[in-house]
């Protein structure tokens, strides 16, 4: 079966080009490369009928190679007004991304964005709680070496914290960590949704 | 005259109704009867569709009386018709929640009218993908309900909404490039669309080719049940569309991917040809997804998360290509539409509850309100697959299957799989800690709902008005009947089991098939596996 070769080139050429246009961060780029690449696969379509020029004649007895099929033509009508659809709906979605942002590019997720900020420490799980909890308070030592458990429970006046505790990377007041649990605790930095660690 | 002729009225039928509800846009009640009724009719005759084949046997339709291979065939058989049932009374079940709230929150707004019709328009897409015998007819069915989908996943143009459906949009087009251009290529390579057809030529072509046409489909199908590699559009666009939407995305659209891998590996490309491959990308799409899911705060994209986990059980009992593993992923697939989206709808009751889907902020929901637990609680242990759910008797399934495979990589995929059920557990038990368990002081920034004196808790502040109804009895009692459904999987599970291991064995044989859509006395190719893994 012979194949017609510029519409092979052009094929490729509208494959590479819509590729390289997908891969762009500005939205209407980003319509331009889909467009290019669904008429490059019509193209592709077309090759599959045959030869231009022949007719779109069948008889049982007719060699492949001396008429051209009709029904890939067919399938690219359907495949046209499908990606038409598709153009016009990316069209309405990049006028309203610019009505929104007065912008026309890909935006990050915020969401991705957090979770990939999360530091592998935990305060809940991860701390480490010198304070002494329980009914019968025995005397603790801080990492300075002073007894931390009576001190911490009232913070001294200004800015002189007691004790320090090491909380994965940065050091925090042991009264922090000890109040994690209840609201309004310093060691964790609330954020504007809430849920920000 | 056979109930079987009446199939397409499974596409029609939505259709019809998305027309009507299009000229009825101004009358919401009206549209609401026309969408709701017009759905139940075609679940009513799905049933009637798998009842006819209940025992077996597969029914072809010749659209138009064009004979196969030229004319469309829509095929049903044990598989088709139980993913049919599945995947309407599903939809139906979001379509009630949908309305409920629409009822609860007042849907005057212009965005709004528009979602029945487009919602009938999906379920007619799904319905045309799981009945086409023919893989143009498949690519039509696939854009039907992905353009509705495009639509519903941007509903109302808010800012967030529209970051995902770019994302979503790009992604599914390029997902059905790679389709179209597989199409041509199967259609160059063998000049024919028509799969049963299709099932008996490429048996003929050189290796070489076969290989690429098999891997340029799974590829595009990949991307759509969003398999390991191919996954990380779905957590990042599904959680921000609305709740209904997002619950029934996830219920159905990946399982379309999920239903045409199955066909493309059972009837076009049979043998063990790529089931290393696919199991490798099993075992990552299960293990990544769940550590995905580990990571979130947010409940609707812990549950995306999941979704895509768990595609990788299906997978599993796919690349097994034997009737107990097949047989198994098709009791999984149906099983999972059913929990996955139930409990997105819990989700979003959850939210409506306590003002927030993030874990952080939720608390002390099992004390203001018990039955929001009992919803969220049953789907959840389903899905880590906890004795004597559905999840568990399909994970069960899957691991002797496994395990009757017997190769070192079954049996990785075995411990992945137990591995993944465990760590599913873990994220849903975060989330019932958090949010029913601890107290509401002990949350960051709780919902002032969450605090409210009990007496006051049926009625509450949302979207700025006062007094909205925050669990209507219409979205509970869909999500209620949902999970029913779910429980009722666990009790029919012999007799579904039965039917999923038949339809297995099949679709493996596939003379069942072929000779339904081409005739009695077609010759079915013989199967050619590399080795004795059968």
């Amino acid at each position: 079966m012979s194949v017609n070769l510029t519409l092979l080139a052009v094929m490729g050429a509208l494959y590479a080009c819509g590729i390289y246009l997908l891969l762009e961060r500005s939205l209407t780029r980003v319509l331009l490369g889909l467009m290019l690449l669904a008429n490059a696969t019509n193209l592709l379509i077309l090759a599959t009928g045959g030869y231009a020029g022949l007719a779109p004649f069948y008889a049982k007895d007719t060699p492949a190679q001396d008429y051209n099929d009709p029904l890939p033509q067919a399938l690219i009508l359907t495949s046209i007004v499908i990606s038409f659809a598709v153009t016009a709906f990316m069209l309405g979605i990049i006028y309203r991304t610019w009505v929104l942002a007065r912008q026309d590019e890909i935006q990050d997720d915020v969401e991705d964005l957090r979770v990939a900020e999360t530091p592998s420490f935990d305060a809940e799980d991860d701390a480490e709680i010198p304070m002494e909890t329980s009914e019968f308070p025995l005397t603790m030592v801080g990492g300075d070496g002073r007894s931390v458990s009576d001190q911490a429970l009232t913070r001294p006046g200004g800015e002189s914290a007691g004790s320090t505790v090491a909380a994965g990377a940065k050091r925090i007041d042991a009264i922090d960590a000890a109040a994690e649990e209840q609201p309004g605790s310093q060691n964790v930095t609330p954020g504007p949704e809430g849920g920000v660690k | 005259m056979n109930i079987a002729s009446f199939a397409p009225l499974a596409v029609v039928l939505p259709i019809l109704g998305a027309a009507l509800t299009f000229v009825l846009i101004r009358h919401s009640r009206a549209q609401r009867t026309v969408s709701i009724a017009l759905l139940s009719l075609t679940l009513a005759l799905e049933c009637l569709l798998l009842a006819s084949v209940w025992e077996g046997g597969t029914a072809a339709v010749n659209i138009g009386g064009w004979l196969p291979p030229w004319g469309i065939v829509m095929v049903v058989d044990q598989f088709s018709s139980l993913m049919l049932v599945v995947s309407s009374a599903v939809s139906l079940a979001v379509l009630v929640y949908a309305t409920g709230q629409g009822m609860a929150d007042g849907d005057h707004d212009a965005p709004v009218s528009i979602f029945h019709p487009t919602y009938l328009i999906l379920v007619a897409g799904v319905s045309n993908a799981f009945l086409s015998g023919d893989l143009f007819n498949l690519y039509v069915g696939f854009e039907i309900l992905l353009t509705a989908s495009y639509v519903l996943m941007t509903l109302g143009g808010t800012g967030p909404r529209i970051r995902a459906g770019v994302t979503y949009v790009v992604v599914s087009v390029v997902s059905s490039v790679l389709f179209l251009i597989s199409i041509a290529m199967v259609y160059g390579a063998t000049g024919t669309v028509n799969m049963a057809d299709l099932a008996i030529k490429l048996a003929d072509l050189d290796p070489g080719t076969k290989t690429l046409l098999h891997v340029m489909l799974l590829v595009a199908f990949g991307i759509k049940a969003a398999v390991f590699p191919l996954s990380f559009w779905l957590p990042d666009s599904y959680p921000t569309a609305p709740a209904p939407v997002t619950a029934v995305f996830a219920g159905l659209l990946t399982k379309v991917g999920v239903y045409a891998m199955v066909r493309t590996e059972t009837l076009l490309f049979p043998g063990d040809s790529l089931n290393t491959p696919l199991m490798v990308a099993a075992l990552l799409t299960m293990v990544v997804g769940i550590l995905g899911a580990l990571a979130q705060s947010d409940i609707k994209r812990l549950l995306s998360f999941t979704l895509v986990s768990h595609i990788g059980y299906m997978v599993f009992g796919l690349a097994m290509s034997s009737v107990a593993g097949l047989g198994a992923a098709v009791f999984y697939v149906a099983h999972h539409i059913t929990i996955q989206t139930s409990l997105f709808l819990v989700t979003g009751l959850i939210e409506r509850r306590g003002g927030s889907s993030s874990i952080d902020r939720l608390a002390g929901l099992a004390k203001l309100s018990p039955l929001l637990a009992l919803l969220f609680f049953i789907p959840a242990m389903n899905l880590a697959g906890i004795p004597p759910f559905s999840g568990f008797l399909g994970k069960v399934g899957l691991m002797q299957a496994g395990i009757e495979l017997g190769t070192p990589l079954a049996y990785t995929l075995v411990i992945g799989g137990v591995l993944t059920s465990l760590l599913t557990l873990l994220a849903v038990a975060r989330v019932w800690n958090r949010a029913f368990w601890r107290k509401p002081s002990d949350a960051e920034h709780p919902d002032p709902v969450l605090l409210a004196p009990r007496e006051t808790s049926d009625t509450g502040r949302r979207g700025g008005r006062n007094n909205v109804t925050l669990l209507p009895r219409t979205m509970v009692g869909s999500t209620l009947g949902l999970v029913l459904l779910g429980v009722s999987l666990t009790v029919f599970a012999g007799p579904l089991f039965k039917v999923s291991d038949q339809a297995a064995a099949d679709m493996l044989d596939r003379s069942s098939y072929i000779q339904a859509v081409l005739g009695e006395e077609t010759a079915v190719p013989l199967i050619l596996t590399s080795g004795g893994g059968k």
